[in-house]
Order: C-alpha cells, then sequence, then structure tokens
C-alpha cells in the first residue's frame, strides 16, 4: 500500500527544513546538498504517488488514525498528485537556478524558506479538509513572505508589506467562509461537505451562498483573479526573479482550490450555489486575460512584463475552470502545467537579463548583455510559449480551450486571440528593446560568470514545455480521466471512509 | 448575549476594515489585527453560543461545541504570527525608507537603483 506515503511531501520538507535551520545554519554548501537531495527525493516521491493515483484511485491518509469527519485526513488523488509532481519538478529547476546564479548565497535561509514553502503548497495541495486547507495556504504564505523580502532592499521590503497585508485580509475572509459554513453543516472535511451540503434545508442556502463567494475571493486573490490582482505586479516584480519563479505555482494553488471546491463541494448539480462560480468566474477570469494582455503590452520593466504574462495565464485558466465541464476541465488542467512552466521560465529569464544590466526598465536600452544570444534564445522560447504561439504547449493549450468553448465562440474567441495578438506585441516589443537596441551600441558588454548551472534551469523548464507539446496526445488522454474523476467525485468521497469505525 | 456577541463582531470588523484603509502601515497593522480579533470571535461562535456547559459530553446537561475552540485556537495563533512578521517588515521598511506610507510609488524605485538596491 502507498498509504504511508501521501504524508511524505509534507513531512519531509519540514523536516529537511528543520535540520537546515538547526544543524547547518550558515553552512550554504551543506544547505545546498540537503536542499538538492531533499527535492529529488520529493521528486521521486511525487511520480510515485501520480502512479499509485494512477492505478488504485483516490486513497485517503487518516493522521493520528482518526475517522474521517472527526479527523483531518489528505485524500491523493490524480489531481493532487498532478499538482505534487509539478511542484516538485518547479522546485528542483528552482533550487537548480537558485545555486547556479548565487540568489541563495546573497541573504540567510534561502533553502530552509523554500522547504518550508514546497510543505505548505504540498499539503494545500493534499489535504481533504477545508480548515486544514487554510492551515497550509498560511504555511505556505509565511515562507513566501521570507522568500519575498529575500535578499533585502528598500522597495522589496515595502512590496512585501503590501503582499502580507494583502495576505491577511485573504486569510480572515477564509476564516470567515469556514466559521459560515462549520455553523451551517457541522463539518470541514470536504468529502463530508460533499455529502451533506445537497440534503441542506432551504432557509440555509443564503448562508452557504455567502460562504461560497468568501471561499472563491479567497482563492481569486490566491489565483490574482481581477479585481484581486493588484498585489501579484508589485510582490512578484519586486521579489528575488528566482522566487518569483518559484511563485508560478503559488497562484495554481488558487486554480487548484476553485476546480477542488467547484466540482467536489459546491458543484452545478448543488441547489443551494447552483452555477454561482461560473456565473462569477467567467467573466473574472475573461477581464484578468484583458488586464494581463494590456499590462503585457504596457509594462515598463522586465520583471513586470514577466508578473503580467501571469496574470494573463491566470486568466486563461480561469476561463477555461469557470465552465466545470470535463472537456472544459482538461483544457484548464493542461493549460495550468503549461502556464507554470512558462511563467516560471519567463521570470527565469527575466532574472539572467536584470542581473546583467545596469537596469530593468524596458523603456530605454542599457548596453549590451553578456551571453545576449543565448539569453535571447530563452526568451524567445518562453515568450512564444506565454503568448500560446505554435510550436510550444500554449498553442495547445489554447487550442483545447478554443475548442471547448465552440458554443460560446463570439466572446470568449474574440478575447483569448486578441488578447494572444496584444501579448505577441508587448513580448516582440520588450525583446526587440532588450536583446537588438542594445546589441546595436558599440561598447562591449561587461564580464559576467557564466553560470553554467542557471542556464541548465532554464533550459530545463523550455525542455519540460518542449515534452509538454510532444507529449500533448498521452497526458490529455490521462487528463480526461483526471477530468471524470474530478466531476463524478464518488471515489474520492469513498475514500474518506465516512461514518465508518477504523 | 447573541445581540452582544454579534454587534462586537460588528464593530471589531468595521474598526478593522477603516483602519485597514489608512495610509500609513501602523494603522493598518492595528486594523488587520482588528480583523482578525473579529474573526475569531466569529469563528468560536460558530458552535453555537452555551453557557455553563463544558466541551465534554456527559458533564453538564448540555455541551458546548469544543471544534470551533481548537480552529480559534489555531487562528489566533497563525493570526499573532503573522501579525509579528508584518510588524518587523513595517519597521524595516521604515527604517529603509524614512517613512511609513504603505504604497510603493516609481520613484521608490529609482531610490533604489540610486542606492545599489537589489534589482
Amino acid at each position: 500500500m502507498m498509504s504511508h506515503w501521501i504524508i511524505a511531501p509534507v513531512v519531509l520538507p519540514a523536516m529537511v527544513a528543520g535540520l537546515m535551520v538547526i544543524a547547518m545554519r550558515g553552512d550554504l554548501l551543506l544547505q545546498r546538498v540537503a536542499s538538492v537531495a531533499a527535492i529529488l527525493a520529493l521528486n521521486a516521491i511525487a511520480v510515485a504517488l501520480l502512479w499509485a493515483a494512477t492505478t488504485h484511485g483516490p486513497e485517503a491518509y487518516f493522521l493520528g488514525d482518526w475517522p474521517a469527519p472527526f479527523g483531518i485526513v489528505l485524500v491523493l488523488d490524480r489531481l493532487s498528485a498532478m499538482m505534487v509532481a509539478l511542484l516538485s519538478a518547479l522546485a528542483l529547476v528552482v533550487v537548480l537556478y537558485a545555486i547556479g546564479s548565487g540568489w541563495d548565497r546573497r541573504g540567510a535561509h534561502f533553502h530552509p524558506l523554500l522547504q518550508f514553502l514546497l510543505m505548505g503548497i504540498g499539503g494545500a495541495f493534499l489535504t481533504g479538509d477545508a480548515f486544514n486547507l487554510f492551515v497550509f495556504f498560511e504555511v505556505l504564505l509565511i515562507a513566501s513572505y521570507g522568500l519575498m523580502v529575500h535578499a533585502g532592499g528598500g522597495t522589496r521590503t515595502r512590496a512585501g508589506i503590501q503582499y502580507v497585508a494583502f495576505n491577511l485580509i485573504g486569510s480572515s475572509l477564509f476564516l470567515f467562509a469556514l466559521a459560515l459554513i462549520y455553523g451551517v453543516t457541522g463539518t470541514l472535511n470536504m468529502a463530508d461537505l460533499a455529502a451533506k451540503l445537497p440534503t441542506l434545508p432551504e432557509g440555509d442556502f443564503a448562508l452557504i451562498r455567502v460562504a461560497a463567494v468568501m471561499m472563491i475571493l479567497v482563492f481569486a486573490i490566491k489565483g490574482a483573479l481581477v479585481p484581486l490582482q493588484f498585489w501579484l505586479p508589485g510582490t512578484y516584480a519586486n521579489a528575488p526573479g528566482v522566487v518569483a519563479a518559484m511563485f508560478a505555482v503559488m497562484t495554481k494553488v488558487g486554480a487548484y482550490a476553485v476546480l477542488r471546491f467547484g466540482t467536489l463541494v459546491f458543484p452545478a448539480s448543488l441547489p443551494a450555489t447552483g452555477d454561482l462560480l461560473s456565473t462569477f468566474l467567467l467573466p473574472a477570469g475573461l477581464v484578468t486575460l484583458a488586464v494581463g494582455a494590456i499590462g503585457v503590452l504596457g509594462a515598463s520593466t522586465l520583471p513586470r512584463l514577466a508578473a503580467f504574462g501571469g496574470i494573463a495565464s491566470m486568466g486563461t485558466a480561469f476561463v477555461a475552470i469557470a465552465a466545470f465541464t470535463p472537456q472544459t476541465t482538461v483544457a484548464a488542467l493542461y493549460y495550468i502545467l503549461h502556464s507554470t512552466l512558462a511563467t516560471a521560465a519567463m521570470f527565469l529569464v527575466a532574472d539572467l537579463v536584470t542581473r546583467r544590466r545596469a537596469h530593468a526598465r524596458l523603456d530605454e536600452g542599457a548596453g549590451p548583455i553578456a551571453q545576449s544570444g543565448l539569453i535571447a534564445s530563452l526568451y524567445l522560447a518562453a515568450a512564444v510559449a506565454m503568448a500560446g504561439m505554435p510550436p510550444l504547449s500554449g498553442f495547445i493549450g489554447k487550442l483545447l480551450i478554443l475548442d471547448a468553448f465552440r458554443d460560446q465562440a463570439p466572446l470568449i474567441w474574440t478575447v483569448i486571440l486578441v488578447s494572444s495578438f496584444l501579448m505577441i506585441l508587448g513580448f516582440a516589443r520588450a525583446g526587440s528593446t532588450l536583446f537588438w537596441k542594445s546589441a546595436a551600441s558599440d561598447t562591449p558588454a561587461p564580464e559576467h560568470p557564466p553560470e553554467g548551472l542557471a542556464f541548465i534551469a532554464t533550459l530545463a523548464l523550455v525542455g519540460g514545455l518542449v515534452a509538454l507539446t510532444v507529449l500533448a496526445g498521452p497526458i490529455s488522454d490521462w487528463l480526461a480521466s483526471t477530468a471524470n474523476e474530478l466531476h463524478q467525485p464518488t471515489g474520492y468521497i469513498e475514500a474518506n471512509q465516512l461514518g465508518q469505525e477504523r | 448575549m447573541e445581540a452582544l456577541l454579534a454587534s462586537a463582531i460588528g464593530v471589531l470588523t468595521f474598526t478593522g476594515i477603516y483602519l485597514m484603509l489608512r495610509q500609513r502601515t501602523f494603522p493598518v497593522i492595528l486594523g488587520l489585527t482588528f480583523l482578525s480579533y473579529g474573526v475569531n470571535v466569529f469563528l468560536f461562535a460558530s458552535g453555537r453560543l452555551v453557557v455553563n456547559a463544558a466541551p465534554i459530553i456527559g458533564r453538564s446537561e448540555t455541551y458546548a461545541d469544543p471544534l470551533p475552540q481548537a480552529l480559534v485556537l489555531t487562528a489566533i495563533v497563525i493570526s499573532f504570527g503573522m501579525t509579528a512578521v508584518l510588524m518587523i517588515l513595517a519597521i524595516g521598511g521604515h527604517l529603509v525608507a524614512g517613512h511609513d506610507r504603505v504604497d510603493v510609488t516609481p520613484d521608490d524605485e529609482k531610490d533604489d537603483e540610486k542606492y545599489g538596491g537589489t534589482p
């Protein structure tokens, strides 16, 4: 049985992080070795969990062996296994880049904080309890606060204050929603909620609707959905580039939570909420996509460009999520995989450029940069992926989404296609300023260490995008079964063994 | 008791939101603290209000729901820790920038470049 391995993605980073703080304080080499080893182990565990979820179906892990609605459960199903695998793969790239570029040398505790972040995000993907989801959100947030202000600097610290304050408001909203749900239903186990909510008396519908809307607001803050996206450009653009790349998977926590709650707890067939979620999410996703694309066109610095690209990709993902049909869910899941890798690649390229340049602004040239040929090629690949042009996976992702929305083509197709065009313009303009105008001046490029590991990490992300493109057929078949499992959550609910003695 | 508790939650939340909308970090932190107090009381009330009842079945005529108490305890610890983190960041930001405004303007970013801050 896989049973005990389900908690490994939470326990392993927690142990390693604690060990680093206690026993490896100040020894960067040892921390690097431990961090890479732990993340490699996490990757192996994630692959094993993915295999287990594919072959055995949903499986629950009962913490402390308490029976389901009373104790906390972690539930492994295809979706959570996929997200954990995505997380661990991205973490490997990020830790290699941090070592290669020396980012982890520029402030204390980079590796322990990264491990705590992995613990929080992994836990959020795996938990089957709504309050536990809140706790893991806080774990990932407090680690992200530390990472966000890593290496210091005035603007970064002050952008960090905004980020923390915004997320504290989000946490309060989450607690209000949880209290409402517990007050109405008397349970916070997600499978138990799915079983109890359909039999709710009509008098409680209004309260559950309020709770559902507050939940969406919280997840919209996490997923940077308009009108709650304001924190993202400032945060991601001011965070260290390597941290921003890791944060690319943090917005996906919001997308994951919406997907989980929208299919399990508040499905469209539930009389209390009906299609409340899609009513709000579809227009919000479209506006997010438009705002992101316009932001790409108007971004003043390269990190902001990447951040707005990230917002646009979240908008696209939320449009696909909002319809809550198996076909659109396949498109959404594929796009989530793609956009995590593409956004992270863009942030890493932005970091490669800004560390070689006198400033990060896009409105004026800054002389040529070292290793500009390779960086320009990487930028081209990341931009092609972000804008959704062939031959990379963004094109297939957008094609899947367009295909899934044939019946609503006039509005949704227009927004997606026009915003893709705007993004192509924005990325092309930024690229020509960065690489062509700089190359036109005669001054030689300043010396910069080659940083082979950083380039390997960025190339690995591009390789991931290529793999996603080449294997699009098998992956979308696998995602189709995942979407079916999500939309018929009986297996997930049965795995919790509600009301059975253990 | 219900009216008292409900108005307390309302006043705490109102004060919190008002202070959160201020421009300086210290009132914002105070506002977030008030908001977390409000939500903690709200969370506590989600288990229904009972007087003179132990959170154990069989010790008294009725019983108080023990779960919200555990939830509130978790929420208090978390919001306490978060407020401490925010406080440290706010002090750091104040020391670096020389003022405690919440907003970050393009001028600040230019300052950073001038003083060799990390891009």
